[in-house]
């Protein structure tokens, strides 16, 4: 392999659904210690590009994933934290159980070993979220809380890459800066690349990397500083009369 | 069996287990309420209940089936088209062409009518009447001895496979981020379903299968803390509801099935009565 320090590379992905053509060619690469913003109105394929890239849906094109070393992973391990979680909030799962069922096969309904709970603290610690969560239901978190969780669970194992879609749309100003806080240090840790979709700008210019607009496909990509001063992301987002995106 | 038999008279000697069917009976009920316990909590987390009402009614046409093709033993005929019926059910909703309860109306309501057309084709319904509220009183050793491999079957897959249900339960998309098969999940969990609904559908009967099935865990869940607890509440009330209703049936000479529904029932009510003072507390 080259020296690229690519993570995932898209190839020509194509979506088509019953109703037409979803997205279509869509080519970029994701780097290892990059957050990559996918940015992109309403509609413009956002979800489905990530729901191709966890399996969810079928695609045409490619997608490859790396390690850091250039080495192809078969099976990447993908950490996923969705834009609010659709869920039954009833549910008698604890985070505890949430936390353990991701650690090992042994059963959750069977009870959980200390060292799994031990861990579990851990990685709400790593979250900066309490350990006092381990008790609570997942349907009575509140939305701060449920987004640490969600960190937390995408966080282990050590994933190969990390989907942020909309993560904090449920959390409020204070938690949205530690929560970007969070990802940017794993980011410089892990190098662990990271695709971030946010609608929010002001968001995507000050903790990503790099941007890429799709609009059923991708119409630019590039350091995010060129991203924003193109036409196309200007016209997206209404930012024509205003001259510019404030920080 | 003799052992067994004797070990029942010793520990309960009264007189309503001093007939061997209702030792029986007991012996399956001690098999078949744990496993509903245990099934029933996910059903009712993955909001499946009416599918596994839809399999009961498939049943109908599963001995239509077998007596069409001259089958003695229902079971096959109706095992193989409960396996077949769910997996169109699955298949079909995977397609998102209509909602859910939608899709399982359609094939509960046409699984039904085919099994009473076919059934009064060949020689009048009322001889499989019998069905719809099942007799656990019939239940022979032999089969006593393979509800007991099934629940060791279901405990084994439940060992093994219960986290990745659990995580599909929350959410598919979370649990195929974290490598998880969602769609042989899925299937593996309808093909439980399937085969713990027709195999007791002789003794539970097609009407009230699945209120066995749901209310042990929609009571525990209005009572549970964790999963652990739910399973256990579930458990333990679908085996309470099971001897006690089939103790109660005896002296009152009512139909087992239906008593342990409604003691099943009496426990959801006051669980939900607790529960709703215990949210306002």
């Amino acid at each position: 392999m080259d020296t690229c320090k690519c993570s995932t590379e898209i190839r020509n992905l194509t979506v088509k659904k019953r109703d037409g053509i979803i997205i279509y060619d869509v080519s970029f690469d994701v780097h290892h210690g990059e957050i990559l913003a996918l940015i992109g109105r309403n509609g413009a394929g956002k979800t489905t590009l990530l729901k191709a890239l966890l399996g969810r849906i079928p695609y045409t094109g490619t997608i490859r994933f790396s390690n850091a070393q250039g080495e192809r992973i078969e099976k990447p391990r993908i950490g996923y934290v969705p834009q609010n979680m659709v869920f039954d909030r009833s549910t008698p799962v604890t985070v505890e159980d949430m936390l353990c069922a991701n650690m090992s096969g042994f059963p959750v309904w069977l009870g959980h070993k200390k060292e799994k709970i031990a861990k579990a603290v851990r990685m709400l610690a790593r979250v900066g979220a309490s350990p006092m969560l381990l008790g609570k239901r997942i349907g009575n978190l509140s939305g701060g809380e449920m987004q640490r969780v969600l960190l937390a669970f995408a966080l282990e194992p050590k994933p190969d890459l990390l989907l942020l879609d909309e993560p904090v749309s449920a959390v409020d100003r204070k938690g949205i800066e530690v929560f970007y806080d969070l990802v940017t240090s794993m980011r410089a840790e892990h190098q662990m690349p990271v695709i971030l979709v946010s609608h929010d700008l002001s968001h995507v210019e000050k903790y990503a990397t790099r941007a890429a607009l799709l609009d059923r496909t991708i119409l630019v990509s590039g350091t995010i500083k060129d991203v924003m001063k193109t036409p196309e992301v200007r016209e997206a987002f209404g930012l024509k009369l205003t001259g510019g995106v404030k920080l | 069996m003799s052992f067994i038999y004797s070990a029942i008279d010793t520990l309960l000697p009264f007189e309503w287990t001093e007939f061997s069917y209702m030792k029986n009976a007991l012996l399956a009920i001690l098999l078949i309420t744990p496993l509903f316990g245990l099934v029933g909590t996910m059903i009712v987390n993955n909001k499946m209940s009416f599918f596994s009402d839809a399999l009961g009614h498939s049943a109908l046409t599963g001995i239509a089936i077998g007596v069409l093709m001259g089958i003695d033993n229902y079971l096959i005929s109706m095992l193989g088209f409960a396996l077949l019926f769910a997996l169109c059910i699955s298949a079909v909703m995977n397609s998102g062409t209509s909602s859910a309860d939608t899709i399982i109306g359609v094939f509960s309501s046409t699984g039904l009518a085919l099994g009473i057309v076919l059934l009064s084709a060949s020689g009048g319904f009322a001889k499989y009447s019998g069905y719809l509220i099942g007799d656990i009183l019939t239940v022979q050793p032999v089969e006593i001895a393979m509800l007991a491999l099934i629940l060791v079957t279901v405990v084994v897959v439940w060992f093994a496979f219960f986290n990745k249900f659990m995580l599909t339960s929350i959410n598919p998309d979370l649990a195929a981020s974290k490598g998880i098969h969602i769609q042989l999940v899925e299937k593996m969990f309808v093909v439980i379903v399937a085969v713990i609904v027709t195999i007791s559908i002789k003794w539970v009967g097609v009407l009230i299968i699945n209120s066995l099935l749901v209310l042990p865990a929609a009571a525990a869940r209005n009572m549970a803390k964790s999963m652990r607890s739910y399973h256990f509440i579930a458990i333990g009330i679908s085996v309470f509801s099971g001897v006690s209703g089939l103790i109660a049936s005896y002296y009152t000479g009512t139909a087992a099935g239906g008593t342990i529904v409604l003691i099943a029932a009496a426990i959801f009510f006051v669980s939900f009565m607790v529960n709703r003072v215990h949210a306002k507390a």
